[in-house]
């Protein structure tokens, strides 16, 4: 096949290229310049969009021995990536941005303009598997859970997932750092990124600052009563016990934690533990990674963070919303986040949390 | 499947003559500042070659100054032009629109650094040097004109500038040519140019990587940009890099390069693609241009996915311009000739060199019409 491969700088897409080529496709490397002004070296643990990660994806290329292109998504990934991830926490929610960038970006932006210049498909470092079966090309987990990506892939629908190829699903990460060293490729040892790379500093909720402004609101309790003032709604998530700064304490002396989040009247709503608790989930914008869910409710399980755990549950689709039931409560549960229905290792589909209950 | 290369604007294959000459010069021994024998023996062969220079730029071997690429010597002419011009009161740096990286990001370093007041001379739309704003420009405001840089030939068109116009508005001006593109391509004389400085390039002219040379008229002073032992008129230091000068030297002398054949294979590139396309457009057509360059604009594509879908066609070419962390931007030279940022973003370069042949020009023509239209698609996509 003749074939894409995502490039960040890291040891992850270096490998996956070079396994695409070992494989026999005729592979190009291409890096994505998300950012239109990117800093020029890395600083701590965010890799992708500094001019020195886009060195290392090239030093990787010639290694490899492909050809290698830089394609400038900066416009897109800033209208699909951070102008919704600015316009969830204005709205109270906590987006997932590493999700809407595979979404809109990675297979899509980037998958079509591959097919429109005539290649087949997308190879990226992910940690996922797929498989043919009866009904199609599905997404699986990684065999490494540690590392598994597949919770920010499960907004892939089928048509993406067919030009999707992932290398790495099948390894551990720990091997695929000894793979690279093997293969002479100088990122073997570059430090993992987390944190969001758009946000240099790693500093999310100045940040967000910076762009929503502080502008001072009432953190109340359940019966509406102003015990506190935040500096900014968008800064807290739900579940957050520290950094809350009441000095009214509860009748009883126990903590207290953020219950929910209300952009409009700019108020932080605090309450018990258990007032945590969710049972049920609703997500919209829902997307199948295979066939689709309906109306008959199914076992299996939800995952709603990243490296989440995997809940059981049991799930429908009215049409609209998927709901997921879970067996037993979990405790804070932002809005914002994606829904992840899981059947065994295969990733069933995905929505976006818009109410709990 | 073989693989063709129509970048020679980038670089050109080195000669034979040059080869000889530097692999033997790197087996000798001796520093050219050294007083001994050994020493001697490399101070003569490197003024052989430096008086071989002169002689094909028409300049006296004195005024070659030896740097280590072409972009040394446009800086060392521009900074060096400047500071001496300001310690006169003048702090004008005049350069067109349209020149190379290595004169625009020095004349931004001065105005940001050294109190520059950069004025940028526009073009036509043919890409060609606007004299009538020149001519205002120094009648307006010429005693505080410090230097003026025009480049002798557009390393993206291959327009040719007209020098000699523009030293006669100059006068009394500083006039400093970037000619790294046109030496050995077009007749040029530093002499009958009229230029106080001139920058030239080897590599571009079938000698090797990394040595340049800055052609400055006899007795004019400038400030040096390094320092140290004086080799280069203290303009200049560093030990001179013989192996790379004697061949830069044998490139001087060559014949390797016939202009009428280079020319005629750019036209019938420049035909068939026309006929194949007929919606494209030839950049700076109208105007005067070095034989082997061409730039064409291919609407509704983008350059950087064109470079991409021609390279898998084992064909290398160029956009001539600049990158920014590789980003493609858009090429200042087609935005000066009045392009917008889109169509210039559609435009590549292909350059012909002395070992180019009509099969290779067949070739690019036979796929071009494909990958314009995979372009567009990924375009639209």
């Amino acid at each position: 096949m003749k074939l894409i491969a995502a490039m960040s700088g890291g040891v992850d897409s270096a490998v996956a290229a070079a396994r695409a080529v070992e494989a026999g496709h005729d592979v190009i490397g291409v890096h994505l310049a998300l950012s239109s002004n990117p800093q020029k070296y890395r600083s701590g643990a965010r890799g992708c969009c500094t001019i020195e990660d886009s060195h290392d994806a090239r030093r990787a290329a010639d290694v490899i021995g492909i050809p290698f292109y830089i394609w400038d998504m900066a416009e897109e990934f800033h209208d699909g990536v951070v102008e919704d991830f600015l316009a969830e926490y204005a709205a109270g929610r906590t987006p997932n941005p590493c999700l809407r960038c595979n979404e809109k970006i990675k297979f899509a932006a980037v998958l079509d303009r591959a097919r429109a210049m005539g290649f087949d498909g997308v190879v990226t470092g992910h940690y996922a598997r797929t498989q043919i079966s009866d009904s199609g090309k599905t997404l699986h987990r990684a065999v490494d859970h540690s590392k598994d990506q597949s919770y920010v892939l499960s907004v892939l629908t089928v048509e993406q997932i067919e030009g999707a190829i992932f290398p790495l699903g099948g390894t551990t990460k720990v091997d695929i750092r000894k793979e690279a060293e093997a293969r002479g490729l100088a990122v073997a040892q570059k430090p993992d990124s987390h944190d969001i790379c758009f946000v240099p500093s790693g500093d999310n909720a100045g940040w967000l600052r910076d762009r929503l402004g502080s502008e001072v609101g009432p953190i109340v309790d359940q019966d509406g009563v102003k015990i506190g003032e935040h500096k900014g709604a968008y800064t807290y998530t739900i579940g957050q016990r520290k950094g809350l700064g009441l000095t009214v304490p509860t009748a009883d002396g126990s903590p207290r934690f953020v219950l929910k989040i209300e952009p409009v009247s700019n108020t932080v709503v605090v309450g018990a533990r258990e007032d945590l608790a969710v049972s049920t989930m609703r997500g919209e914008r829902a997307v199948w990674c295979g066939p689709a869910v309906t109306e008959q409710a199914q076992r299996g399980f939800v995952q709603v963070r990243a490296h989440g755990a995997a809940l059981p549950c049991s799930y429908f689709f009215d049409g609209t919303l998927l709901t997921a039931h879970l067996d037993e409560p979990l405790l804070g549960l932002a809005t914002g986040q994606a829904m992840v229905i899981y059947d065994g290792d295969r990733v069933v589909g995905s929505a976006t949390i818009c109410e709990t209950e | 499947m073989s693989s063709i290369y129509l970048d020679h604007a980038a670089t050109t294959p080195m000669v034979e003559e040059a080869l000889i000459a530097m692999t033997a010069q790197l087996a000798r021994l001796g520093n050219p500042s050294s007083l001994h024998t050994h020493g001697r023996a490399t101070r003569k062969t490197l003024e052989d070659a430096r008086e071989v220079i002169a002689k094909e730029v028409g300049c006296l071997p004195s005024e070659v100054i030896f740097t280590a690429s072409g972009t040394e010597a446009n800086n060392t002419a521009l900074k060096g032009l400047y500071w001496q011009g300001r310690d006169k009161g003048k702090h004008v740096v005049a350069i067109s629109s349209i020149e190379h990286h290595a004169i625009l990001d020095p004349a931004h370093w001065l105005e940001v650094h050294e109190g520059a007041e950069v004025i940028q001379i526009p073009v036509n739309a043919d890409g060609v040097v606007d004299l009538e704003f020149l001519t205002h420009l120094v009648a307006t405001r010429g005693n505080e004109i410090a230097v003026i840089s025009v480049m002798h030939a557009n390393n993206e068109t291959g327009v040719i500038q007209p020098i000699r116009t523009v030293v006669e508005i100059a006068g009394e001006i500083p006039v400093h040519t970037d000619a790294a593109q046109s030496f050995k391509k077009v007749p040029l004389s530093f002499a009958e140019l009229g230029v106080y400085a001139m920058s030239l390039s080897a590599h571009k002219t079938g000698g090797p990587l990394g040595i340049g040379a800055l052609i400055l008229r006899r007795a004019v002073e400038i400030p040096a940009l390094l320092h140290g032992g004086g080799q280069e008129r203290e303009i200049r230091s560093g030990t001179l890099n013989a192996p790379a000068i004697v061949a830069f030297a044998a490139a001087a002398k060559s014949k390797y390069y016939d202009s009428a054949k280079v020319s005629a294979l750019r036209d019938s590139f420049i035909a068939g693609i026309s006929a194949a396309l007929p919606e494209v457009i030839v950049n700076g057509l109208r105007a005067e241009r070095l034989p082997g360059i061409v730039n064409i604009t291919f609407p509704g594509t983008q350059s950087d996915t064109l470079l991409l879908l021609m390279d898998a066609q084992n064909i290398s070419c160029s956009t001539g311009s600049a990158c920014s962390a590789g980003v493609h931007e858009a090429s200042h030279v087609l935005l000066a000739m009045g392009h917008n940022e889109v169509s210039a973003q559609s435009s590549l370069r292909f350059s012909f060199g002395a070992t180019s042949t009509s099969a290779d020009v067949d070739f690019a023509v036979s796929v071009l019409p494909d990958v314009i239209t995979r372009g567009r698609a990924a375009n639209l996509s």
